[in-house]
């Protein structure tokens, strides 16, 4: 089980876990329950590159479709692609459906620690 | 209720057509199907119920208020359907010589001039057979501009975030990349956001004015101007043309091409009654890459260096005779309907907005939008909820979570077409459901009750979606 307090967060509520020279990326719990039910997500695919800051994927809920954006630039070593077939997965456990494995990461944007992250919610 | 594949009866039919009276010719072996059609069989009478029953459990505008916000389902008179269906109109082939159809093509360009009046542009092409499809036509005549000059650098189309879904979904399809220009604190464009991605990659600004969330942009003129000096055009997505038709052109507030919605603004069928027609109207020097042929002194011809064909022949030719019927019959007033339009928004907006927040709390145009956010906050009572509770007052439900920059948005368009009376039964009935939503906010969550089905399931509808009937 992936623990929530030892995760990176997003401003834009992705969250980024390390692993070694890796980064696995997802939304938050907060974003997933803000966007409501989910039905599709779109991913890049291996060996697109990824930039901090910018789309790299969206999700749909029954009411929106939203961009999800990387905390880090750059390249794509793997999809998740449970994902694609079942979007539920993000809603029942959005800490372990990571969306995104990134390598040969040059750069990560400003990013919140989880208590940090708890704040900057409470007072949005 | 039974689907009507489900009432077919294998060997029961009916005697509609006459006999076949000529030589019955079957195209080759190899061109012949292979598998069985699956039509239905059952009597015209069952057919003739089927379709009724259908029709009784469904909401059009025909039934009651309908105030869909972006999709201006206002009345459509009946006379426009009386002209589209005279057989001189109804009967044609497009296929058939010019100097056969010379009503037609004079009904065509009458309508070219009547819009090229109300839109200050210099032409129209009739081809786009939808809103998105028009807009994509327009993004095609602005990329075959900036390559015409030879330059092919222009790569980016900037859409503001209150932009509708079609904008950047045409600035895909027509092979640009989308920049999304952020809003201001009043709900139009961010004059520094725009400043700060415009350049020499910018081919071109979609902008919806008055936009999504009801409001005429005060800045436009800047905006424009701003767009023009970095090389851009400037293309008027004009599903909102209800609003100021009669009273403003978008061609004088600097927009060089523009799309129309017929079935809009225009008074012609829409919302699965169809089919669509979007024109596209541009200014002089964009008219060398028109789409489609255009019937000159008895000869259609092609424009000079033409995109190519958007559709097969005209376009939607019949929803043409109905919005050429609606001009006719309305003649010199048409700016009333843009005034009634928002006259009638801004009547309910007051009449709410004691209760209810305003997304953008001033003056509006043809709509408004409520931010039911706060109120959400408070009781867990959505926007869904309070729309699916209006169907148990026999109103057809707001448009719902968009614009995207209003949290729990609902968007109410009531149209020019509809009484005092029957705003004053919807306020009644928006009045009503605020109460229960403090009072009994269950019922509001378990609404509809008196609908033929009830709360139906979206989640699982899109996750488990089945698109057709299996046989």
């Amino acid at each position: 089980m992936v623990d929530p307090k030892e995760l990176k967060y997003t401003k834009d509520h992705e969250w980024l876990r390390y692993e070694g020279d890796f980064a696995y990326v997802g939304i938050s719990d907060f974003a997933q329950s803000e966007l409501g039910d989910l039905v599709f997500v779109n991913l890049p695919e291996v060996d697109d590159e990824v930039v901090a800051g910018e789309a790299f994927g969206d999700v749909e809920s029954v009411k929106a479709v939203s961009d999800v954006l990387s905390p880090v630039t750059g390249v794509v070593v793997e999809i998740n692609e449970e994902l694609l077939d079942d979007a539920s997965l993000i809603n029942s456990d959005p800490y372990g459906a990571w969306f995104i494995k990134v390598g040969s990461i040059t750069e990560t944007d400003e990013l919140l620690d989880s208590d940090e992250y708890d704040k900057f919610i409470e007072e949005a | 209720m039974k689907l009507i594949f489900e009432k077919s009866i294998p060997g029961r039919g009916q005697d509609i057509f006459p006999a076949c009276d000529v030589p019955v010719v079957l195209p080759k072996e190899d061109k012949l199907r292979k598998t069985t059609v699956h039509l239905p069989e059952i009597s015209e009478n069952e057919m003739g119920r089927h379709y009724t029953a259908l029709a009784k459990r469904a909401h059009g505008v025909n039934d009651g208020f309908y105030p869909l916000g972006s999709c201006t389902m206002k009345h459509n008179p009946r006379i426009n359907e009386k002209m589209a269906n005279l057989p001189g109109f109804a009967k044609l082939h497009p296929l058939q010589p010019a100097h056969t159809v010379e009503g037609a093509n004079e009904l065509i360009a009458d309508l070219e001039k009547f819009l090229c009046e109300i839109t200050g542009m210099a032409g129209v092409t009739f081809q786009p057979a939808a809103g998105a499809h028009g807009e994509f036509t327009g993004l095609l005549l602005i990329k075959a501009y900036h390559h015409d000059r030879g330059d092919a650098d222009r790569t980016e189309i900037l859409v503001p975030d209150a932009a509708h879904g079609t904008n950047p979904a045409s600035a895909t399809m027509a092979g640009y990349k989308t920049v999304v220009i952020k809003s201001n604190e009043n709900g139009t464009v961010d004059l520094d956001d725009l400043k700060a991605h415009l350049g020499p990659k910018t081919a071109g600004l979609m902008l919806t004015n008055p936009n999504t969330v009801g409001l005429f942009d005060p800045n436009i003129m800047e905006i424009t101007r701003l767009v023009h000096e970095a090389g851009g055009l400037c293309y008027y997505d004009g599903a909102n043309l209800n609003a100021v038709i009669g009273i403003v052109r978008p061609a004088d507030i600097g927009f060089d091409v523009i799309h129309m919605n017929l079935h809009k603004t225009f008074s012609t069928p829409h919302g699965g009654g169809g089919p669509g027609s979007g024109p596209c109207a541009f200014k002089d020097f964009l008219a060398p890459f028109a789409p489609g042929l255009v019937c000159k002194d008895g000869e259609y011809v092609r424009a000079e260096k033409s995109i190519g064909n958007m559709t097969g022949f005209y376009g939607n030719f019949l929803v043409m005779v109905k919005a050429y019927t609606y001009l006719l019959t309305i003649g010199k007033d048409v700016h009333t309907i843009a005034e009634n339009a928002v006259l009638n928004a801004n009547y309910m907006q007051e009449k709410l907005k004691d209760i209810y927040p305003i997304a953008f709390d001033t003056t509006c145009m043809h709509e408004f939008v409520i931010g039911l956010d706060p109120i959400y906050r408070k009781t867990h009572v959505s926007a869904l909820d309070v729309a699916k509770a209006l169907l148990d007052y026999g109103i057809h439900p707001p448009t719902i979570y968009f614009p995207l920059i209003v949290h729990e948005a609902l968007m109410i368009e009531p149209t020019e077409t509809e009484t005092k009376e029957t705003l004053d039964e919807a306020i009644k009935a928006f009045r009503e459901i605020y109460d229960r939503i403090f009072n009994a906010p269950e019922s509001v969550q378990l609404a509809p009750q008196t609908t033929p089905v009830l709360r139906l399931d979206d989640t699982k509808a899109a996750r488990e979606p089945h698109l057709r009937y299996e046989f």
